[in-house]
């Protein structure tokens, strides 16, 4: 075997010492190239489409690129040597202009060595520049909002930018119980998952992503993709509740059958689906694409916990292996999303453009209220299944002490199972909440994760409450921290504060003090 | 399509200078996680810190490039001890949580418009490797190596340079493991409250661990800053740290050469299958993909690569798995 492996290795050395290297530079590693990306100015997540950039040599033009969608783009350069690099003033949209630094009058000097890609930076401003102060104070101030959104994800009003302090005080009140809204619907679900499997789930912030995404593919309309999905999930949802109702009914190799036949016929109507495409498009409005939304959402969670989580408690995995496997799980899922729906940004048509309704001092569209309305009925109908019915009531007892809850009768991996359910439900409608008020991309879900981590420990992590409480305390504080300081640093307070309760009250809010050693 | 020049592309980058870099910081990491215990998901971090101390350094205040180097070195030290102060005392996922947002929350204020005089915002430094190429002994023009395996000159002294710092942390990783000190951080991994009740500082050394991981880790920041002598905020994403916990249990956690072995793998098998998946492209067999998507399918790879090592193989290519039974206490 040893000597087998050794010569493979030899005669694989020998291959690419004696492949030419021409061969090698000619692929894309080596050789020189140019390379950058343009900017929206106003929103720096964002590239400009379409910008020309034409690369001389002394005369004679060598290559040319145009940005894409994200404004990237690239020239490949024959060797190294001095290049003139030309931006095409015609192609950069009429609102910015290129500024001026390392780029003169849209031309550049830029020197390449050997196998150097270099990125070359090329950036767009408004006209009238930085640095002549030409910009009335209050468009700053909206430049400002813009780019908050952009960076940060903030919940910024848009009408934050005039007013005395006490007005703006008001307006971001409002935005920060919004906010706090937004990831206590979804930051209950890591809560009750960390209390009943002790397993911080890194992926949470990726089935946010997930929920939103569905909503938006199916209140813009489901064509192949979306119909595909359904079918999938719909033939993982009857396998998981197969086995959730029937499991001591049916004989074991009945249930497998009828949950494997599930599953396999869900993807082959996928499959089909899939073919036929734009054949069978439909759509439905938001609220209704929201509930399609939460059901798929709610499908993930338990699948994942029945196919992913419980598999590995019954392995004895230990609990660091679990979090790097949830790390795991958050790449695939998210690139997932990525591939399937595109890196594009994109929100809820529809909805962006609303007259504000005025309460008192506080000035909000009807989108808003709807959002804070949804938020507030789910929580209390979580509080109130968590306190009043039989399920609930198993949840916290499990949460409390999954030994003694185990023993006591119940069936701990069936409650685990709807702790996940209700978990990926809920971070699936977070994600709708969320996504009405941001923009809809497929890294959305990572931003809101911390936020998230935040009002969890804040309120003591494996209490459902205290993920209520801390949420709303993370967003307040977050958006009332851009009154004195710079929207960008908004998380970092959020994360300041969990840093402040770690140091002084480790167990959060409404946690228990025993439980951290 | 030709698999031999894939295979050949691949074992260059295998053991080229990124390779390297992420090699340098998997060490680090392979202090916290393989010998100490400590659930770091924000190695990052501390790369950004060593990135941007030779940046601003060097581009903003006109610096030497040393000078660079120990910026970088003391923003590590000083991000160590406010990430482990709170943290340390309490349970490992704790500090998990607060590793991954420091790290994030570092990204978005180094990229923040208000910082933009002193980072460059989005935009990043430049012309930061003048310093380095002037030491070079090698010539920048010509290609040294054999066949396939050639780097340019530049290439080849940080390569030379940052495989040299590897080796050096190596040694002192495997000196420091057969220290008694040594004994100690393996011992709390193992069981903290047994170290405790021997009488030992377990704060204290659970904080040298997490201070030295963390300088190994900017070492690395400031060797990338180096070999793309340019520098922007977004290449410190959080799948940079998710890379390395990739290389570290590949090559396998808690094993001297561990990182050295599973970064040489890794970026072989993200290479190869970069490779072989524009390939299959270019022959047209992946017809609902296009050329962006690949790097996303790359990812999601990571990840799954990350769940089956887990399961299937927790010690990775050389480790011992019962050093990988560890548990959150």
């Amino acid at each position: 075997m040893r000597t087998r492996l050794v010569t493979v290795l030899l005669a694989l050395i020998t291959a690419i010492l004696v492949i030419p290297g021409p061969a090698a530079t000619a692929d894309e590693q080596g050789g020189e190239s140019l390379h950058g990306q343009i900017l929206n100015p106003d929103d720096r997540d964002q590239g400009v489409e379409g910008i020309g950039i034409t690369v001389f040599d002394g005369e004679d033009e060598i290559g040319a690129g145009e940005t894409d969608s994200d404004g990237m783009w690239e020239v490949e350069l024959p060797g190294p040597g001095t290049y003139r690099v030309v931006v095409d003033q015609e192609s950069v949209p009429s609102e910015f202009v290129v500024r001026e630094g390392i780029i003169v009058d849209g031309e550049t000097e830029v020197e390449v060595e050997a196998d150097d890609q270099r990125p070359l930076i090329i950036a767009l401003e408004r006209p009238g520049g930085s640095d002549d102060g030409s910009a009335s104070p209050s468009e700053e101030e909206s430049e400002d909002a813009g780019a908050a959104a952009g960076d940060d994800e903030a919940v910024a009003p848009a009408a934050d930018s005039g007013g005395s302090f006490g007005e703006r005080f008001v307006q971001l009140t409002a935005a920060g119980l919004l906010f706090g809204l937004v990831i206590a619907v979804s930051a209950i679900g890591l809560s009750l998952i960390f209390g009943t499997t002790k397993m911080i789930n890194f992926a949470h912030g990726d089935m946010v992503t997930f929920g939103a995404m569905v909503a938006l593919v199916f209140s813009t309309g489901a064509a192949g993709l979306g119909n595909s999905l359904l079918a999938i999930f719909a033939g993982l949802g009857v396998a998981v509740l197969l086995g959730g109702f029937l499991e001591n009914r049916l004989s074991r190799p009945v249930l497998v059958i009828a949950q494997w036949t599930a599953i396999f016929g869900g993807i082959a109507l996928a499959t089909v689906l899939g073919v036929m495409g734009d054949a069978v498009g439909w759509s439905v409005p938001l609220w209704l694409a929201a509930a399609v939304a939460v059901l798929m959402g709610a499908v993930l969670g338990a699948s994942m916990e029945r196919y992913v989580w419980r598999p590995l408690r019954h392995r004895n995995v230990a609990l660091i292996q679990m979090f790097i496997v949830s790390i795991g799980l958050a790449l695939v899922l998210r690139h997932v999303i990525l591939v399937l729906f595109g890196a594009g940004r994109s929100r809820y048509a529809g909805y962006q453009i609303q007259d504000p309704v005025q309460f008192g001092p506080v000035a909000m569209p009807p989108r808003d209220l709807v959002v804070m309305g949804v938020a507030v009925v789910v929580l209390v109908g979580v509080a109130c299944l968590l306190q009043f019915t039989r399920i609930g009531k198993a949840m916290r007892a499990v949460s409390d002490n999954r030994d003694l809850a185990e023993s006591s009768g119940i069936d701990v991996d069936r409650v685990t199972l709807y702790v996940w359910g209700l978990g990926g439900g809920l971070s699936a409608l977070g994600g709708v909440l969320y996504g009405l008020n941001q923009i809809v991309e497929y890294e959305m879900g990572f931003r809101l994760l911390l936020m998230m981590f935040a009002a969890v420990i804040l309120g003591g992590l494996g209490t459902a409450y205290g993920a209520m409480v801390g949420g709303l305390a993370v967003g307040l504080v977050a958006m009332l921290s851009t009154l004195w300081f710079p929207s960008q640093l908004m998380q970092a307070w959020a994360l300041a504060l969990m840093i402040l309760m770690l140091l002084i009250r480790p167990q959060g809010l409404l946690g228990r003090r025993e439980r951290v050693g | 399509m030709d698999i031999l020049s894939i295979l050949a592309e691949s074992t260059r980058s295998a053991l080229g200078p990124i390779a390297a870099i992420y090699a340098l910081a998997a060490v680090g990491l392979n202090f916290h996680f393989g010998y100490t215990g400590l659930l770091n998901f924000g190695q990052v971090g501390f790369m950004l810190v060593g990135a941007y101390g030779v940046g601003v350094s060097v581009a903003v205040f006109d610096l030497p490039l040393l000078v660079g180097f120990g910026v970088g070195l003391l923003c590590a030290l000083v991000l160590a001890l406010l990430l482990g102060v709170p943290t340390l005392r309490l349970r490992a996922d704790y500090l998990a949580i607060t590793t991954i947002a420091a790290a994030e929350v570092l990204r978005l204020v180094y990229r923040a418009g208000f910082a933009e005089p002193v980072t460059g915002g989005v935009y990043g430094l430049q012309n930061l490797a003048s310093g380095f190429r002037t030491l070079n002994p090698f010539d920048g023009g010509t290609r040294y190596g054999v066949g396939a395996l050639a780097y340019n000159g530049n290439h080849l002294w940080v390569l030379v340079v940052t495989w040299g710092l590897v080796a050096l942390m190596v040694g002192l990783t495997w000196m420091l493991m057969h220290s008694p000190w040594g004994r100690v951080i393996k011992g709390i991994r193992e069981d903290e409250d047994a170290v405790r009740s021997l009488g030992k500082n377990v704060f204290a050394y659970k904080m040298q661990a997490l201070v030295l991981g963390g300088l190994i880790g900017a070492m690395a920041g400031c060797m990338l800053a180096v070999y793309q002598a340019s520098i922007q905020p977004d290449q410190f994403k959080p799948q940079v740290t998710f890379f390395l916990w990739v290389i570290l249990l590949l090559g396998g956690a808690g094993r001297v050469f561990g990182p050295v072995l599973g970064a040489m793998a890794f970026w072989f098998l993200m290479t190869f299958t970069d490779g072989l998946l524009k390939g299959f492209g270019s022959l047209g067999w992946l017809p609902f993909l296009s050329g962006p998507d690949y790097g996303a399918i790359q990812l999601a790879f990571v990840g799954l690569l990350l769940v089956v090592l887990i399961v299937f193989r927790p010690q990775g290519i050389i480790g011992d798995r019962k050093e990988m039974l560890i548990n959150v206490k």
